[in-house]
C-alpha cells in the first residue's frame, strides 16, 4: 500500500525506523488528506500545518541521529479541543473560549511532545463535552465519514472522524461517559478509556472530574496500546492519578492478536443488551461473542441490576460537577466578554450574565441548571448524595460481576450512526446513547470499544465494548486485540476498507 | 446611618451577651494551598501567580503539605480532635477576585474539631480571670484574590468606576478557625474577645504557622454577637461583623453591637440576621448582605482532590512539635531573661511578650528589648490608638537599633528618630540613619569646635571647671549637643572639655 495515510501508526513507526519514510513525508501527507477531505468531515478545528511540520522535522532529526524520543517518534497525531496546548487554541467547542490561546500544555500533550508526535491539529468536539453526536459544537457538526448525512458520534466525533476519514493515524480524545467509545463504535474505530487516574487529567478542561478520562482513538487496538503507553503513568500535578505503573498493553494487544482466547471467561451483562438496542447492532455482538467462543472463552452471564439506574445517576453527578467547573467562564481573565447590550458601565455582574448568556450553547446550560438544582440546600440529599450512594452500587456490582468474569462485555453504542439533527430536540433520546458506556465511568474501571461489523438493516458500523477491572486495562486490550483479529480475518480486511472513499466524493462535489 | 445606641452598662444590665468568633490565619508556607506559587506579601500584582491559582481552564490542585501539617499542628495546640479522613469541598459563588468562582474550602469534614482553649482577662483587683473558649473547628481553605476598587471616594465597590484585580493573595493558605457560642462572660465580652484572638495570636506564633501580621490581613477576624434576655433564654438573632483586623478593634465592635443590638431589642425591635461592616474610623458597623436561606453555596467534595488521611502516627508526631504551653513557657522566660515579677507581669500585660521574645532572639539584650517595647512603642501605639503589634516595626527593627546604640554609632535620642524614620515607612533603621543623617559625631575635628564655641559662649562654666569643678561640664555638653543636633558622642565631648580646660 502506498497511501501512508491508510497505513497504521505501529506500521508507520516501522516505516520510520527503517528509514522508508520521514515523519515530514508522512505529516504532510495527512495535512494533504485533511485539506482534501476536511471540507466535508470536518473533523478539525484547528489545523496547524507549520507547527506539525516543525515538529516532524525535529523526528527526522532525532531519527538521523540515532536518538529517537520513542517508538512513535515522527508519527503524527491529532487532539481533540478539550485539551491544553501551549500556543494552539483550545475552545473546548464552546464560544465562549474562542480565541483562548492556553499557556500552557496538558500533561497528555506534554508527554505527545516529549514522545515526539506531531501535533497535527484540534479536533472537533460536543461544547464543553456535552453530547453524543458533536452537534453541539459551537462551531458546527463533525460528519461520519461512513455516511455525511450522519453523525459521527460525541463528544469526541472530531477524533473519531478525523482517524476514521485516515485524517490522523491517532488521536486523543476523553471519555465522560462514552465520549471515546461511542464515537469509535459509530465510525468503525477503536476507542479506550483507560482507567480512572491512569492518564493524567492535568489540562484537560472538566467536564466532570470524577468521571472523565484521556483515553487513545485510533484504527487499531495495538494502536491504541502503543499511544496509550506513551499518556498514561503518574503525574504528580493530578492528585486523583494513580502512583501505578502502566500495565504492558502493547504486549497484552500482541498477545490478543494471536486470537488464543483459552481461559478467559467472558461476562455478558444481561442489563447492556436486548431490549433498547438495534437489531443489527445486538446481531454483531452476539456474533462477535461467538468467535470469542470458538477461540475458547468462556461465556458467562452476568447481572448488573444497578446498571438500569447508571443513566440517572450519571445525569446528577455530571451535571453537579460540570455547574462548578463553567462557574470560572466569566468573562473577567479570559476568553469572551460580552457587554450587556442598553446598560451603561455595566457591572462585573452584568457582564458576567450577558458572556454566559451568549457564551454558552442549550445544552451547557440545560446541564449548569440541572447541576445548580441538584447541589441546592434542600435537594443536595435527595439529588446528589443519593446519586453517590448510587454509584457505589454500581461500583459493586462490577465488583461482583469480575468475581465470575474476567471481562465484561456488550454493545458499545445502543445504534448505529443516526443522521445529524434526528435527536437535537430530544436530550433523553440523546442521552441513551451513553447507556452501555457510561457504567464503566461512574466505576472508574476501563473500556475499549472496536469495531464489530456493519449493521445488515443500515450498513453502518457497530461496536464491540470489552470492560475490565480497575487497573485491568491489559485485559481489555488482550480481548480487544482477539476480537479485532478473529473478526479481520472473517471479514478479510480492516472494516474501514469497506468505508466509501472520501476523497473520490470530494472530487465530485 | 448612625444607629441608636444604649449604654454599654444599660445593655449588660438587661441583656446576656453570646459571642463567637471566626479568625481566618494566613500560613506561612513558602508556597500556595494548591500550587507552587511563591507567597511572599508585597510583589508586584500578577506576578505570583499560576494556571492553578488564576483558575485556567484545565489546571488542577495539589494540596500543599505544609500546609496541612500547619493545619493539624493548629487543632492540636487549640486541644482539638484530628479528623482521621476529610476532603475538601466547593464553595460555589461568583465573585471577581475568586479565579474559580468557588473556593476551595472544607465544609461538613474539617481537619480539627471540638477543642478547647482558655483565655484570661485582668481584674479590677490586679488578678486574672480565666475563660475557657470552645473550639468549634478549625479547617483549612484559598484566600481569594484582592480587588482594588478604583475612582470611587470610599475604596469600596460602590461608587467605583472601575476595579482593578490582584491575585497574588489567591490560594494563599487559610485556616479558619470557629469557636462555639462563647457564653458567661457577662460584661466582660467585649474583653475576652479581644484576650482570645490576642492569644490566638500568640499561640500562632509559638507554633510558627503564621506571621499574623495584622496590618497586612495575615489574621482577619469575624465577629459574631447576639443578645438574649438572660442566660437561661434561647440563643437571640446574631450577626456577622466582618473584618474586624486589630485587637482594639475587635473589642470596639464588640462593644458597639451589644449597644446597638440592645437599643433595638429594648425598643421591641429585633436583630436582623445578616452580616455587617466595621469602620474603624468611626468605630461602628453598618449593615451589609442579609444572610438569609437565598445564600446556597451548594458546597460538594471537590473531585480534583483526594481525601486528606493523616496517620496517627504522624499526628502524634505533630503533637511532640508543640510548643510548651503559655505558662511554663512565661515561667522559662522570666528565669532566662532575669525579669523581676512586676516587669514580667508589666510585659505580659503589655502584650509585649512576645515582641521582646523575637527581640531578644534577635539579638538584643532582655532589659534593652523590654525598655524600647514598653516606655516608647507603647506610648507610640497608644498615640496611634493601636495595638503594640500593628505598629510598623520588627522585632529585629529593635534589635538593630539596640545594636546602632551598643555601637555607639547613635544613642538613645537619636534611636528615638530612627524609629520616627522606621514607623513613618522609611526604611529599615540602617536606611533611616543614612538617610537622616543620624550617625553621632565622634569626629574630633568637628567635635573640637564646637567645644570651643560652647566654652567661648559659657565662659562662666569654663571657669568652674578650670577651678575644679568637674561636674559642670555638663552645661558644656548640653551647648554642644544643641550646636550638634544632639548627634555629638557625648562621652568624646565630655573628654575634649576636660583635656581644654583642665
Amino acid at each position: 500500500m502506498t497511501d501512508l495515510t491508510r497505513r497504521t501508526a505501529a506500521d508507520l513507526a516501522d516505516a520510520l525506523a527503517s528509514g522508508e519514510t520521514s515523519s515530514v513525508e508522512l505529516t504532510q501527507a495527512h495535512l494533504d488528506r485533511i485539506t482534501a477531505v476536511d471540507g466535508a468531515v470536518r473533523a478539525f478545528l484547528h489545523v496547524d500545518a507549520e507547527g506539525a511540520l516543525e515538529q516532524a522535522r525535529a523526528a527526522d532529526e532525532r531519527r538521523a541521529a540515532g536518538t529517537p524520543a520513542s517508538g512513535l517518534d515522527g508519527v503524527p497525531i491529532a487532539v481533540k479541543d478539550v485539551l491544553t496546548t501551549k500556543g494552539l487554541p483550545t475552545t473546548c467547542g464552546s464560544r465562549i473560549l474562542e480565541g483562548w490561546m492556553p499557556p500552557y500544555d496538558a500533561t497528555a500533550v506534554a508527554k505527545l511532545r516529549t514522545a515526539g508526535l506531531p501535533i497535527l491539529g484540534k479536533t472537533n468536539m460536543d461544547e464543553f463535552a456535552m453530547g453524543s453526536s458533536t452537534e453541539h459544537s459551537a462551531y458546527g457538526p463533525t460528519h461520519n465519514p461512513w455516511d455525511l448525512d450522519r453523525i459521527p458520534g460525541g463528544s469526541g466525533g472530531g477524533s473519531a472522524a478525523a482517524v476514521a476519514a485516515f485524517e490522523a493515524p491517532l488521536a486523543l480524545g476523553t471519555d465522560t461517559g462514552g465520549s471515546i467509545r461511542q464515537p469509535g463504535a459509530v465510525t468503525g474505530t477503536v476507542g479506550v478509556k483507560p482507567t480512572y487516574g491512569g492518564v493524567s487529567r492535568y489540562g484537560l478542561v472538566a467536564l466532570a472530574n470524577s468521571l472523565d478520562q484521556v483515553g487513545p482513538v485510533t484504527r487499531t487496538v495495538l494502536d491504541s496500546a502503543l499511544l496509550h503507553e506513551v499518556v498514561g503513568g503518574h503525574d504528580p500535578r493530578d492528585s486523583t492519578s494513580l502512583d501505578q505503573p502502566v500495565p504492558a498493553l502493547v504486549d497484552a494487544a500482541r498477545q490478543g492478536a494471536s486470537g488464543d482466547m483459552t481461559g478467559v471467561r467472558i461476562g455478558v451483562v444481561k442489563e447492556l443488551t436486548g431490549e433498547g438496542y438495534q437489531a443489527g447492532v445486538q446481531a454483531r455482538f452476539d456474533e462477535t461473542v461467538q468467535l470469542l467462543v470458538e477461540a475458547g472463552a468462556e461465556v458467562v452471564e452476568v447481572s448488573c441490576p444497578t446498571f438500569v439506574h447508571a443513566l440517572a445517576t450519571y445525569y446528577l453527578i455530571l451535571p453537579a460537577e460540570a455547574s462548578s467547573n463553567l462557574a470560572k467562564f466569566d468573562a473577567m481573565r479570559y476568553g469572551l466578554r460580552v457587554y450587556p447590550d442598553g446598560i451603561d458601565a455595566p457591572s462585573a455582574e452584568e457582564v458576567m450574565r450577558a458572556t454566559r448568556d451568549k457564551g454558552f450553547g442549550d445544552e451547557v446550560k440545560r446541564r449548569i441548571i440541572l447541576g445548580t438544582y441538584a447541589l441546592s440546600s434542600g435537594y443536595y440529599d435527595a439529588y446528589y448524595g443519593q446519586a453517590q450512594k448510587v454509584r457505589t452500587l454500581i461500583s459493586r456490582d462490577f465488583a461482583a460481576a469480575f468475581e465470575k468474569a474476567d471481562v465484561l462485555v456488550s454493545p458499545t453504542a445502543p445504534t448505529t450512526a443516526f443522521k445529524l439533527g434526528e435527536k437535537l430536540d430530544d436530550p433523553v433520546a440523546m442521552y441513551l446513547n451513553d447507556l452501555a458506556t457510561i457504567p464503566a465511568n461512574l466505576a472508574g474501571v476501563p473500556g475499549i470499544s472496536v469495531p464489530s461489523g456493519l449493521a445488515e438493516e443500515d450498513g453502518l458500523p457497530t461496536g464491540f465494548q470489552v470492560l475490565a477491572p480497575a487497573l485491568g486495562d491489559d485485559r481489555v486490550y488482550r480481548v480487544g486485540a482477539a476480537a479485532e483479529a478473529l473478526l479481520t480475518e472473517r471479514w478479510g480486511g480492516p472494516l474501514l476498507d469497506r468505508a466509501p472513499d472520501l476523497a473520490a466524493k470530494e472530487a465530485v462535489r | 446611618m448612625t444607629a441608636t445606641l444604649m449604654s454599654f452598662d444599660e445593655a449588660m444590665a438587661t441583656f446576656d451577651p453570646v459571642l463567637g468568633l471566626e479568625v481566618h490565619v494566613e500560613l506561612n508556607t513558602a508556597s500556595k494551598m494548591f500550587c507552587g506559587c511563591p507567597t511572599e506579601f508585597g510583589a508586584e500584582p500578577n506576578t505570583q501567580v499560576c494556571p492553578v491559582c488564576l483558575g485556567l481552564p484545565g489546571a488542577m490542585p495539589v494540596v500543599n503539605a505544609k500546609a496541612v501539617e500547619s493545619a493539624i499542628r493548629i487543632g492540636l495546640a487549640l486541644n482539638c480532635d484530628i479528623a482521621e479522613w476529610c476532603r475538601f469541598a466547593r464553595k460555589n459563588y461568583f465573585y471577581p477576585d475568586m479565579p474559580k468562582n468557588f473556593q476551595t474550602s472544607q465544609y461538613d469534614e474539617p481537619i480539627a474539631f471540638d477543642g478547647w482553649t482558655e483565655v484570661s482577662v485582668d481584674t479590677a483587683d490586679g488578678g486574672t480571670e480565666v475563660f475557657r473558649v470552645e473550639i468549634e473547628r478549625a479547617h483549612m481553605e484559598e484566600d481569594t484574590g484582592k480587588s482594588l476598587h478604583v475612582g470611587g471616594a470610599t475604596g469600596r465597590i460602590h461608587g467605583a468606576d472601575h476595579s482593578l484585580v490582584d491575585y497574588n493573595r489567591a490560594g494563599i493558605p487559610l485556616i479558619e478557625i470557629v469557636t462555639k457560642p462563647i457564653t458567661g462572660t457577662g460584661d466582660r465580652a467585649p474583653e475576652v474577645a479581644r484576650a482570645y484572638v490576642a492569644h490566638l495570636r500568640e499561640l500562632l506564633l509559638a507554633l510558627g504557622v503564621s506571621d499574623v501580621r495584622m496590618e497586612q490581613g495575615s489574621l482577619r477576624c469575624d465577629v459574631n454577637l447576639s443578645l438574649r434576655p438572660s442566660p437561661e433564654a434561647p440563643l437571640g438573632t446574631r450577626t456577622e461583623t466582618k473584618n474586624v483586623n486589630s485587637f482594639r478593634s475587635v473589642e470596639r465592635a464588640v462593644r458597639y453591637e451589644i449597644g446597638r443590638q440592645a437599643a433595638l431589642l429594648a425598643d421591641g425591635g429585633s436583630v436582623v440576621q445578616e452580616t455587617r461592616h466595621w469602620h474603624e474610623d468611626t468605630g461602628i458597623t453598618t449593615a451589609g448582605r442579609e444572610k438569609s436561606d437565598a445564600e446556597d453555596y451548594r458546597y460538594f467534595p471537590e473531585p480534583d482532590l483526594v481525601p486528606v488521611a493523616p496517620s496517627r502516627t504522624w499526628v502524634d508526631e505533630l503533637r511532640g512539635t508543640l510548643p510548651e504551653a503559655p505558662r511554663e513557657h512565661r515561667a522559662r522566660l522570666q528565669k532566662e531573661w532575669g525579669f523581676s515579677d512586676l516587669e514580667m507581669r508589666d510585659t505580659v500585660g503589655a502584650g509585649a511578650l512576645t515582641l521582646v521574645e523575637q527581640t531578644v532572639a534577635a539579638g538584643a539584650a532582655p532589659q534593652a528589648a523590654r525598655k524600647w517595647w514598653l516606655s516608647d512603642m507603647a506610648r507610640r501605639a497608644n498615640e496611634q490608638g493601636v495595638d503594640l503589634v500593628e505598629l510598623p516595626v520588627t522585632p529585629a527593627d529593635v534589635a538593630r537599633v539596640q545594636e546602632l546604640v551598643d555601637e555607639g554609632r547613635i544613642n538613645d535620642k537619636l534611636a528615638r528618630q530612627v524609629f520616627d524614620g522606621v514607623l513613618a515607612g522609611e526604611g529599615t533603621p540602617d536606611q533611616v540613619v543614612a538617610a537622616r543623617g543620624l550617625e553621632v559625631v565622634s569626629d574630633d575635628g568637628a567635635l573640637s569646635a564646637a567645644v570651643d564655641n560652647a566654652i567661648a559662649a559659657n565662659p562662666d562654666v569654663a571657669d568652674k571647671i578650670r577651678d575644679g569643678k568637674v561636674a559642670a561640664a555638663g552645661a558644656l555638653i548640653g551647648a554642644v549637643m544643641k550646636e550638634m543636633r544632639g548627634q555629638a558622642d557625648a562621652g568624646r565631648v565630655r573628654e575634649l572639655i576636660l583635656e581644654k580646660l583642665t
